[in-house]
């Protein structure tokens, strides 16, 4: 090597450690602004009522304080907690079926309106789920669900399958067209197809939506707020305010609240997080 | 065609129709339909609840053109617009790329900034209710440490902190999911391209800037457009957050029109802005749509 190679060399040694030296401190700030509120809001959950304001936020609870926690279980946060874990199940399991449905015909059948049925699903995506707010209020009276905890079935189900159909369609495109046609080789039908080789081979497409379809889910408020009035009807997102509304002034007590309602999602995020990158890769990113 | 063609043609259209049926009816009757009722709902005066609509023409359609909080929510929805593509995804491709660039040893860094995207809108608004708080906040806490006595720092109570501290809040929360988005992105450029770029010479730096980020460029189209979109038709943060105010200087078009439909039971108003917010956001959206492509070309 001659000298002037090994002073470039040198220099871009150098340049690219001060690039990482940057970017690991940004990668660390940005790790703090990210972590901060939830410290603030687990730490904050043991304290009592008064203690957060004359304490300061700086300072640990002292006497940590657990009380918060039995105080929610005991005020029905268990109530909230199960209707949310069930609309979200019935509504993912139901959502699912009827995407993968969906789009097998879309992805790997050659009919006429095919392009025409694709357009208009893709374009359904775009639709504001505020604009329907009114007619769906309506419906839901005039099918006498109003303040029924199934009124959102149809709302959850129906606005999460466009992206979900145009995702998994993207997916199914990838998988071979010989799988398929040695089946029909060997006698199977459509509908054999369907479920003996498509549907087991979507199975990583699947579980990324039912992620992402989960989380928006549980956290649907909209829908929610407009379709259930009594606290006996409500899912989680709405069981915030109606704690609010008893208990107004008592921050350690919402904050606690909060971090239960959190917990579920972050644990099962920690478990699957691998899934749902992948997923990502294979449908969404296309588009 | 033969008659085999023509029985294999109809059964297929027959399977077709059958596997998409489910998810069309659905969508005509939650979605389509609504969008319609919508328009409908939008030439009467009614109050949601008795039977009694009263045809009014194009008048609400005409106090929908000059009423002057309609269109400062839309002021408001866009400049969050603006700020959220600003932010959010620069800031998503930075932490992809660092998470890219530095491999499997860095996953506790992708678990750690995911976080934020899971909690809920509704949540997160109680949650930087009290980070944000005049007296006892975190903000607060923080002048008054480097300041060395006490200040209490507004940011929810005045006129445009508020808007920009919902934009903020927003970053936070969405900056995440554009994150996963450019891994996914960066994870589908195939590696070849990479050991061929080294081979010719190429630096890491000279591989993201020349090759990987311009052959994210698709990606970025779709989350400029998502992101846009999802501005647009905002609403559970803020809700919950400042309902509007202070002054409606945070009101957007959503809780303007939910207000107007649910609280105050202006029923036939409401249907008004939902369809005049449903016009914006389409013509936004393909205009940006037109605009991007145009851009393309060169």
């Amino acid at each position: 090597m001659n000298n002037a190679q090994e002073i470039d060399y040198r220099k871009s040694k150098r340049n690219s450690r001060i690039a990482w030296g940057v970017a690991i401190f940004f990668a660390l700030f940005w790790l703090v602004v990210a972590l901060v509120p939830f410290v603030f809001m687990i730490v904050n959950s043991f304290r009592k009522q008064f203690d957060m304001l004359s304490q300061g936020v700086f300072h640990f609870p002292d006497p940590w304080y657990f009380d918060n926690y039995p105080n929610i279980v005991k005020n029905g946060f268990f109530g909230y907690f199960g209707r949310s874990v069930l609309i979200v199940a019935c509504s993912l399991v139901l959502m699912l079926a009827i995407s993968a449905c969906a789009a097998y015909p879309l992805s790997r059948m050659t009919f006429k309106a095919r392009g025409l049925i694709y357009a208009g699903i893709v374009a359904m995506m775009s639709i504001p789920m505020h604009v329907t707010l009114i007619p769906i209020f309506k419906m839901t009276n005039a099918m006498g669900l109003r303040d029924k905890l199934f009124a959102l079935l149809g709302p959850y189900v129906t606005f999460a399958l466009p992206m979900s159909i145009f995702i998994l369609t993207a997916f199914m495109m990838t998988i071979p067209k010989e799988v398929e046609e040695s089946a029909e080789i060997d006698g199977c039908n459509k509908f054999s197809n369907f479920f003996r080789i498509i549907l087991p081979l979507s199975k990583s497409g699947l579980s990324t939506l039912a992620i992402y379809n989960g989380v928006s889910m549980w956290n649907e408020f909209a829908f929610a707020n407009t379709l259930l009035t009594s606290p006996s009807s409500k899912t989680l997102p709405l069981a915030l305010g109606q704690f609010k509304g008893e208990h107004s002034a008592d921050m350690p007590l919402m904050l606690a609240v909060l971090v239960l309602s959190a917990l579920p999602m972050i644990i099962l995020f920690i478990i699957f997080q691998d899934k749902l990158v992948k997923g990502m890769m294979a449908g969404a990113v296309k588009g | 065609m033969n008659s085999l063609q023509k029985a294999k043609a109809k059964s297929t259209a027959i399977a077709a129709t059958v596997f998409l049926a489910p998810a069309l009816i659905l969508i005509c009757v939650y979605m389509i339909y609504p969008v319609i009722d919508t328009f409908v709902t939008s030439v009467y005066k009614w109050n949601g609840i008795s039977s009694d609509k009263i045809f009014v023409g194009m008048s609400n359609w005409n106090t929908l053109i000059h009423d002057s909080k309609f269109w400062a929510s839309f002021m408001h929805n866009v400049v969050v617009m603006i700020f959220s593509i600003l932010l959010q995804i620069p800031l998503g491709l930075l932490l992809a790329t660092f998470l890219d660039a530095s491999g499997r040893k860095a996953n506790i860094f992708k678990i750690i900034w995911f976080f934020p995207y899971l909690m809920s809108s509704v949540a997160i608004a109680f949650l930087f209710n009290y980070i944000l708080a005049t007296n006892g906040g975190l903000f607060s806490a923080i002048a008054t440490l480097f300041s060395g006595h006490k200040v209490n720092v507004d940011l929810l109570g005045r006129n445009p902190q508020a808007l920009f501290a919902i934009i903020g809040v927003m970053a936070w929360q969405f900056t995440p999911f554009y994150m996963v988005y450019f891994i996914a992105g960066y994870g589908n450029i195939d590696t070849s391209l990479y050991e061929a770029a080294v081979i010719d010479g190429c630096t890491r730096k000279d591989y993201l800037f020349k090759i990987a980020i311009p052959l994210l460029g698709p990606i970025f189209k779709t989350a400029c457009t998502m992101s846009l979109i999802g501005s647009l038709k905002y609403f559970d943060m803020v809700f919950n957050m400042t309902q509007g105010g202070p002054a409606g200087g945070t009101e957007l078009m959503a809780t303007y029109m939910y207000k107007l439909s649910f609280s105050q039971f202006n029923m036939g108003y409401g249907s008004c802005v939902a369809a005049g917010m449903f016009i914006l956001i389409t013509l936004i959206a393909l205009l940006f749509q037109k605009v991007f492509v145009v851009k393309e070309d060169y």
